[in-house]
């Protein structure tokens, strides 16, 4: 058994730096890597290029690093949730790329298994393709989009065990398959780290292959944005 | 006149039996309230789920469960989860049967306009795009009009565009409308609502032909 296992989220982030890319899986709110955001913004790391489908809050997830300036590019599909988002970048402190949360998706998915671009329908004769390849298939037409370069992608996963395989819960599982693998060096936070042996290989959904750090997260706040309820009758 | 959720109770006569539905943020969203008990469709929300339920009972939130609009939701039996990439194999492999999702401008060609306002308001796509460019069977829901009284169903759209050529249906609160190469066809009225109501409330090409129903909700 190849070892992936690291100490704490100190030993998880060795090696970032400024101007880096960061991956960070996480629809909303829901399955963000809360302990490699926090130790971000510990060490004040800056001019920061994400690669993540929102932008958090105002004061939690990715707002947290957008409110101490961080970030220098967002690479997203929705940001409509946070207000100093939405000032940094209509003022130009914020460089924002949108892109369809399929292609983006796709983009980590092709860094993942080698792909240097896909084909996809979606933006075809909209803002988002212009500038870039187009091609027809069958009389449908098509953008070329590259694959993500990015140099951590910070994944949170339910259960992982010593050899970095990993399982995921509900909806938090989203973008976070994606990214593991997708990046020069995958760092993942579990809610519940165990020996190796211990999870069911047939339910496994990533292979510990994607994985070089994993480490026992804490203190998850797993904060819910829209709190639905319907009444016990 | 529909209201919001009338305009919800009669696209959810679009949903057939063993259908695969995505619904959008908004109006689509009331759909689910609408679907006859006594077909099977199952719902899909794009942030990776399929089967999903009605909101959780108070106290029963998991953070870890939640719709396309960030709100807690529950999972009905014979649900599945699945990442982001596969959520959008689904959509862009055209297994999803039907996708109703809101709109601020449509074309009389079938362009759609719902993801920004130059120099206003700026959210992102989110999985529109996706969602718009892969769809057979896209239905818009919407009001005829927007606050200002201008037509939201246009010769062009003003705004920038999420997906070309592709709406197949607008369902409003005045009228159901068919998109076809001539233009918006009229199909049904909305209770109470008269063809010239709605002539006046159409920018684009209005095609009518021999009388027109007043919808059954």
């Amino acid at each position: 058994m190849i070892k992936k296992t690291v100490n704490n989220v100190q030993e998880a982030l060795k090696g970032v730096q400024n101007g880096m890319t960061f991956m960070l899986g996480g629809f909303g709110l829901c399955g963000i890597p809360e302990n490699a955001i926090t130790e971000l913004v510990q060490k004040n790391i800056k001019d920061i290029t994400c690669i993540s489908n929102n932008a958090g809050v105002d004061d939690f997830g990715l707002g947290l690093l957008l409110q101490k300036k961080q970030i220098k590019k967002m690479i997203s599909s929705y940001v409509g949730e946070n207000a100093e988002f939405e000032r940094q970048m209509l003022s130009g402190e914020l460089e924002v790329e949108l892109t369809p949360q399929g292609t983006l998706a796709a983009k980590c998915q092709a860094a993942q298994q080698g792909f240097p671009a896909i084909y996809t329908p979606a933006g075809y004769g909209t803002e988002v393709a212009m500038g870039k390849e187009t091609r027809e298939f069958d009389g449908k037409m098509y953008v070329l989009e590259e694959a993500f370069k990015a140099d951590f992608a910070f994944v949170k996963a339910w259960k992982g065990d010593e050899a970095g395989n990993l399982i995921f819960k509900g909806t938090a599982r989203n973008f976070n398959p994606c990214m593991c693998g997708a990046a020069k060096v995958t760092v993942v936070e579990v809610e519940e780290l165990v020996p190796a042996g211990e999870l069911d290989p047939n339910q496994i959904h990533i292979p510990g292959i994607f994985v070089q750090r994993i480490f026992q997260g804490k203190d998850y706040e797993k904060r819910i944005e829209q709190r639905t309820v319907r009444p016990k009758s | 006149m529909l209201d919001k959720n009338g305009i919800a109770q009669r696209i959810a006569k679009e949903v057939k039996d063993g259908f695969y539905v995505n619904l959008g943020i908004g109006i689509p969203t009331l759909v689910a309230n609408f679907v006859r008990d006594d077909i099977e469709v199952e719902f899909q929300s794009e942030n990776g789920i399929l089967g999903m339920g009605p909101f959780p009972f108070e106290g029963e939130e998991d953070a870890d469960l939640i719709n396309a609009g960030k709100q807690t939701i529950t999972a009905l039996p014979g649900a599945s989860f699945f990442d982001s990439a596969t959520s959008f194999g689904m959509i862009r492999g055209q297994h999803v049967d039907l996708t109703i999702l809101g709109a601020m401008e449509v074309a009389e060609n079938g362009d759609i306009a719902n993801w920004k306002i130059p120099g206003k308001m700026v959210k992102g796509m989110g999985g529109a795009m996706d969602l718009v460019a892969s769809a057979e069977n896209i239905i818009v829901a919407m009001m005829h009009t927007n606050k200002a009284g201008e037509s939201k169903l246009l010769k062009k759209c003003s705004l920038p565009l999420t997906g070309v050529g592709c709406v197949t249906k607008i369902v409003t609160n005045l009228a159901v409308i068919e998109v076809t190469t001539e233009g918006f066809k009229l199909l049904e009225r909305a209770p109470g609502v008269s063809v010239e109501e709605i002539e006046k409330a159409t920018e684009g090409k209005l095609i009518i032909e021999g009388e027109i129903p007043e919808m059954v909700l």
